[in-house]
């Protein structure tokens, strides 16, 4: 509640991604509220610690409930939120740095269970707020204050991993394309399972990426980012996983599992007959 | 003359049944109406290794596992040679014929375990030679084992007829070659039936129940020795509308999911042992700064590192307190019983809601696996505490008031940010030197909430007194007996609310000259806990992996407290 806290000092630099991805967060949360008819408390914001983890502070307007957890355990605390209340709406915002080096071994199991939640991962290439150190999607070779001679680290392409740990909705975004994020981001929370928004979210101050990605024809750089083909079988993940693999980046949603079965759908199906055992009951076993 | 307490031992290779046998003798001796107790330590592994399994069984309640061993049974020479020297001197041994032959010590025998099972058509009959074996040496009337083994093996299944008459045979064959070998301990006295309801329970699933009774709706853990039996019970019971048990895939998941349950309103814990609660120790920070309630059960088991998995000790106390960078104080609770892992987990869900925050109930792996009989807890008296749950206006600051205040609950009313960071009272980030005075005050604040716990005293007007605390309580209690014998005067005090102690009960102790604490590390945690409130404190330690042995303890408390306090001369 940035606006009317003048306690609250964190600022985003002029011109960072993040305040896009802000609006178009507020964009899908208001539009999921008013398809559902669930009143704005029916929202939770999950952040990880970073920039980008600052975004449930900054929001501007109404106010959903949050959590500002610790640095790398988003999904993980997102989980019990979830499962704790499958009928919340819970998002996961959370950097890079946050999301892929040190929580990356939270994807993999939500994946496989199909957690029912929306990551919207912000994407800087870059530690931003411990000022300018390599992530796993700086580009190999990048001088960083960790890296004086270069990053030797290969640059991890995050929609392949998403898309080979099973994630059931891939889809990949621009902070500069507010309304497709926003609109990307609502069928991430309609999506009966585990879906991650990757928007690329540039840093103005360590790793401003904004000409690479848009391209500029007076300095002769071509674009790197285009739209999925409107062919695109968002169903096919063998399709999928090749837009994600080929030269440039696609945004658009790459992935949606048509059959996709969420966890707590999961749970509810398996223990359909299953009786919560009191501790009378566990007595009444036990006597001698 | 006919004797109260019987120690019968089983030890050998791991896998051979010598957990089975300890609880079907356990079994067997309750469902007469005796007091036991079980006792095992194995190595980490499936199979294999040296393991024994012990169980004590008495006409009164039975507060350690014992010192001497009355009856030792060897599965094969290795644990002959391991534990012949703990055998008392009119104690008597049996040894599998089998395995290995002895020329004659005095007070052995063998039988032939796996060829009279065999001959009765069940071959796993084996444990049941050895029982019926033990019950002659002591005289147990087979007509209590009888009514075990018909009980046990009635499961309506095809063939549990046959089962059970072989499992008798088998019995009956032990009985005999016992008696061919001319062996006998005294007779045992006959149980007192207790006229309560019992129930036969282990640590582990006496947790279990307690935080059912507490009405747990929220369970995720991850695999660990010793606390694995109550993610297995939780994902078997906790099931159905509104419940939620599951495995994760670390205890860093288990713990920030637990949390994540408990800002969501759920009554949730988890469950793990030393290298766990290590792993988790950033989250529980996070949970005493945002104010989120559940339940942390750490069974605790020999350390450093992987330490001692199967072994116990009581080396996590400092560890539980704070757990945490930081300044924070995490409220613990030690059961010091099964009976008591029961009601302590009870308390620790009542505490959580109350003060709003994180509770660390500290098990051990001596009571975790060991089986007793125990007064079936009424649950219909229980009482269950809720949290305050915020039901006002959206625009709550849920951390203004400078003590504790109702906590809103997602999908409710009042909207706030729980923030690892320090927070001002909406929860944003700040970092004004006033705002972490306002919230490091108002969360400790909260500990005064908590200083209400039961102790127990005994003999309170002496200056010196014996404070054991956790699974040291019951060896303890018993060397303090041998004490008051020879007329020693001390003073007993036991609480399983060890931070924040129960307010009167550190008035008491901190007029006392010395205040001597039993307990199983090398450092003497809570000792150091205690001198850190004022009190003359100091340990008695030790650290073998195995509880303390009675007659040793009592014999070192009476070295410390010297001749002075007998109030007798000594000669």
């Amino acid at each position: 509640m940035s606006k009317k806290n003048p306690e609250y000092d964190f600022k985003w630099c002029p011109g960072c991604g993040d305040f896009g991805v802000r609006r178009a967060l507020e964009m899908a949360m208001q539009q999921w509220n008013v398809k559902t008819e669930m009143p704005i408390e029916q929202n939770v914001v999950v952040a990880g610690i970073g920039c980008s983890g600052n975004l449930v502070h900054l929001l501007e307007g109404q106010q959903p409930y949050g959590f500002h957890g610790i640095h790398g355990r988003s999904l993980p605390l997102a989980m019990g939120v979830k499962m704790g209340n499958p009928d919340l709406n819970v998002v996961v915002v959370a950097g890079d740095g946050d999301f892929l080096s040190i929580g990356a071994e939270h994807i993999g199991p939500q994946a496989a269970r199909n957690l029912n939640v929306c990551a919207v991962i912000m994407d800087n290439g870059v530690y931003g707020l411990t000022k300018g150190q390599s992530s796993p999607t700086t580009v190999e070779g990048t001088v960083t204050s960790s890296t004086p001679y270069g990053k030797l680290e290969a640059q991890i392409s995050p929609l392949h991993l998403y898309m080979t740990l099973g994630v059931s909705f891939v889809a990949s975004s621009f902070s500069a394309k507010v309304r497709d994020m926003a609109s990307l981001i609502l069928q991430g929370m309609e999506h009966p399972g585990f879906a991650i928004v990757h928007v690329q979210s540039p840093c103005t101050t360590y790793n401003n990426t904004y000409d690479v990605l848009k391209g500029d024809p007076a300095k002769g750089v071509a674009p790197v980012i285009y739209d999925v083909p409107d062919d695109h079988d968002t169903a096919d993940r063998s399709a999928a996983l090749s837009i994600v693999d080929a030269p440039g980046l696609p945004l658009g949603l790459i992935y949606q599992d048509p059959n996709s079965k969420p966890l707590d759908q999961r749970v509810a199906d398996a223990t359909v007959n299953a009786r919560a055992r009191r501790a009378e009951d566990v007595f009444d076993s036990l006597m001698i | 003359m006919k004797r109260d307490d019987f120690i019968i031992r089983f030890a050998g290779e791991g896998g051979q049944g010598m957990v089975t046998s300890a609880d079907g003798l356990a079994q067997a001796a309750s469902m007469a109406g005796f007091h036991v107790q079980t006792f095992s330590t194995f190595p980490s592994q499936i199979l294999g290794g040296p393991t024994w399994t012990q169980t004590r069984i008495s006409t009164s309640p039975v507060r350690s596992s014992g010192d001497q061993i009355d009856v030792l049974v060897c599965f094969n020479r290795e644990a002959y040679d391991t534990h012949k020297d703990e055998v008392a001197s009119d104690g008597v041994i049996i040894y599998n014929l089998g395995d290995f032959q002895l020329d004659g010590d005095g007070k052995s025998f063998g039988i032939p375990f796996e060829e009279l099972a065999k001959s009765t058509g069940n071959a796993r009959a084996e444990n049941m030679v050895v029982i019926g074996a033990f019950a002659h040496l002591v005289n147990m009337p087979q007509e209590f084992l009888d009514e075990f083994v018909t009980k046990r093996f009635t499961r309506g299944r095809a063939g549990d007829e046959e089962i059970i008459r072989s499992n008798i045979e088998a019995m009956l064959l032990g009985r005999s070659h016992a008696a061919a070998s001319g062996f006998a301990l005294a007779e045992m006295s006959p149980p007192v039936k207790p006229e309560y309801p019992q129930i036969l329970i282990k640590g582990n699933e006496a947790v279990s129940a307690g935080a059912l009774a507490a009405g747990i709706n929220f369970y995720v853990g991850y695999p660990i020795s010793p606390a694995t039996p109550i993610l297995i019970f939780m994902e078997r019971n906790l099931a159905g509308e509104g419940n939620f048990a599951y495995q994760a895939s670390s205890e860093i998941e288990a713990i920030n999911a637990v949390i994540g349950a408990g800002y969501s309103g759920k009554k949730a814990m988890t469950a793990t042992s030393g290298p766990g609660l290590s792993l988790m120790s950033e989250a529980v920070g996070m949970s005493w700064m945002t104010e989120i309630p559940y339940v942390l059960v750490n069974v605790q088991r020999g350390g450093p590192a992987t330490g001692l998995p199967t072994k116990t000790e009581q080396s996590d106390f400092q560890v539980a307190l704070h757990p945490a960078h930081g300044d924070s104080a995490i409220p613990v609770i030690a059961p010091g019983t099964v009976e008591e892992c029961f009601y302590a987990t009870v308390a620790a869900f009542n505490w959580a809601e109350r003060y709003q925050g994180p509770v660390i109930m500290l098990s051990e792996q001596m009571l975790a696996e060991r089986a007793q009989n125990i007064p079936r807890p009424d649950v219909s008296k229980i009482l269950v505490e809720d949290r305050e749950v915020y039901t006002g206006d959206n625009g709550y600051l849920r951390y203004e008031a400078r003590e504790i205040s109702p906590m809103p609950i997602p999908g409710g009313p009042g909207p706030y940010i729980a923030n690892a960071s320090e927070h001002d009272p909406f929860g944003d980030t700040t970092h004004l030197p006033e705002r972490h005075v306002h919230m490091m005050e108002r969360r400790f604040s909260k500990l005064k909430l908590l200083e209400d716990g039961y102790y127990e005293s005994r003999n309170n007007d002496s200056p010196v007194a014996v404070m054991p605390w956790g699974g040291s309580k019951g060896p303890t209690e018993e060397a303090f007996e041998i004490l008051e014998g020879y007329g020693l005067n001390v003073a007993w005090y036991y609480t399983m609310y060890l931070h924040p102690l129960p307010a009167k009960l550190l008035e008491e102790l901190l007029q006392k000259d010395l205040v001597i604490v039993p307990e199983l590390n090398f450092q003497g945690q809570f000792s150091s806990y205690l001198r850190s409130l004022g009190v003359k404190a100091e340990s008695i330690v030790q650290y073998t992996g195995l509880p303390f042995n009675v007659s040793n303890l009592a014999s070192k408390l009476e070295e410390r407290l010297g001749a002075g306090a007998r109030g007798m001369v000594n000669v």
